[in-house]
């Protein structure tokens, strides 16, 4: 067996989603190893939103298995979806995910008092999360206080708060300037690599998708992975 | 760019004349500087001596003889590794993968696949700078940023062209349904073609 597939931990196959008659996804099929950071490339409309969507268990696909650590996610309950969302998964999107009543030290402590944390070990937490993006001094701020670049950090210091072995993170830089964007992206590769996370990126933007260990482009919902592709023809080579 | 390799995606998509090649090539791909005809000739001549091409036939006529090309099957194997090759990144490479790109269209291949294999080595030159300038200082810092710029303004022009390739194939038809139905080409002068003396 490969070293890709044993450490592969989340694998999607032959995945299909249809909103009416636009089908979102046509067949999707990806596979994200432990650890690694995976750019999804695509055209608006392409269906790489909703492939992530289902990778997180957010959606349901309408058919076709997903996988997590050897659990299969497609015949889970809704209530098991979610709780393993909470302790596995963490999510960072492009703007409107703080919760604006909350200063920020109780946004990133949110998914630890969710999960059962006493609040002033998950406020302990959530600090050290805060300095490690390098926005301690914004922790009793509320979110319509602080800039847009801040307010990103903030939402990364909450993705990996709980100690996720995924995080997914759609469009994280694309409200930010070139600079802001570029330093979301270094802190949170680098916390990832830190932490053994894998970071399943959705992105538009090259500069973006380069942080990534690889890429995969999604079109018309169906996955090119070239890497698998190429593995494949190896494969074919060595039968 | 290579100009031995577009006329084989030319002839690859049917047998022609010098003439007809020459003619194909400077309306398709270099309106701005066309051909001169000894390096077309010259061109010919060395796909000829290296067996990816064969005369396939003969018109006699009042001036020299109109000779007709044909590629050979050493010679489609030769477009199949040169679009399948990635290009080196680099500034005006969009001359070349538009090249691949109707060529590819012209002979039934993909040429999607042609723009995701560029799309894949342009991101492995992206994250070798990415890496680099998170290593370096300011100054490299910089050095980086210019190239990553040009290369996903690079990108953008591919995702771009994707999006239009339906429209580029339906181009590509026309022109070849029009070449299909056009009457024998004219045959230059000798005064206007000095190298077909040497090469007809």
């Amino acid at each position: 067996m490969s070293t890709a597939s044993t450490s592969a931990l989340l694998v999607a196959t032959d995945l299909r989603k249809s909103y009416g008659p636009t089908a979102a996804l046509a067949g999707a099929s990806v596979t994200v190893r432990a650890g690694e950071i995976l750019a999804v490339m695509g055209p608006s409309g392409s269906g790489k939103s909703t492939l992530l969507h289902c990778l997180a268990g957010i959606v349901r696909p309408d058919a076709g298995t997903i996988t997590y650590a050897g659990r299969d996610l497609t015949a889970m309950s809704d209530v098991d979806r979610s709780a393993l969302r909470r302790s596995e998964f963490g999510f960072v999107f492009q703007f409107g995910q703080l919760i604006p009543e909350l200063t920020c030290l109780e946004n990133v402590a949110l998914p630890l008092r969710l999960a059962g944390v006493r609040r002033r070990e998950a406020e302990r937490r959530a600090r050290a999360w805060l300095a490690q993006l390098e926005v301690e001094d914004v922790a009793d701020k509320l979110p319509g206080t602080i800039s847009g670049g801040q307010g990103q950090r903030v939402a990364v210091a909450r993705s990996l708060v709980t100690g996720p072995r995924v995080i997914f993170a759609d469009e994280p830089t694309g409200a930010l300037d070139s600079l802001n964007g570029e330093k979301v992206m270094v802190l949170l590769t680098q916390a990832a690599r830190d932490t053994g996370a894998a970071v399943v990126l959705v992105t538009h933007e090259p500069r973006v998708a380069a942080y990534a260990d690889r890429e995969i482009v999604v079109r018309d919902g169906v996955v090119h992975d070239r890497l698998a592709q190429a593995q494949a023809q190896a494969l074919e080579r060595v039968a | 760019m290579s100009v031995a390799h577009t006329f084989l995606g030319l002839l690859e998509s049917q047998p022609r004349h010098g003439y007809d090649l020459k003619r194909t090539y400077d309306e398709a791909f270099s309106p701005e500087r066309p051909l001169a005809y000894g390096q077309v000739y010259a061109t010919l001549a060395r796909l000829l001596k290296n067996g990816l091409i064969v005369v396939d036939g003969v018109e006699p006529g009042g001036g020299p003889e109109r000779k007709r090309y044909a590629i050979t099957e050493a010679g489609i194997a030769d477009v199949q590794a040169w679009l399948s090759q990635p290009e080196r990144p680099e500034p005006y490479l969009h001359n070349v993968l538009y090249t691949k790109v109707v060529v590819a269209l012209l002979t039934g291949r993909s040429a999607t696949e042609i723009l995701d294999v560029q799309r894949t080595e342009h991101l492995r030159l992206m994250r070798e700078l990415t890496r680099r300038k998170s290593s370096g200082d300011l100054t490299d810092q910089l050095i980086c940023d210019h190239a990553l710029f040009h290369l996903e303004a690079d990108l953008r022009w591919l995702e771009l062209t994707a999006d239009r390739l339906d429209d580029l194939r339906a181009r590509v038809q026309r022109s070849i349904q029009r070449d299909d139905s056009r009457p024998a080409s004219p045959r230059p002068t000798t005064r206007d073609n000095p190298a077909r003396r040497a090469n007809s």
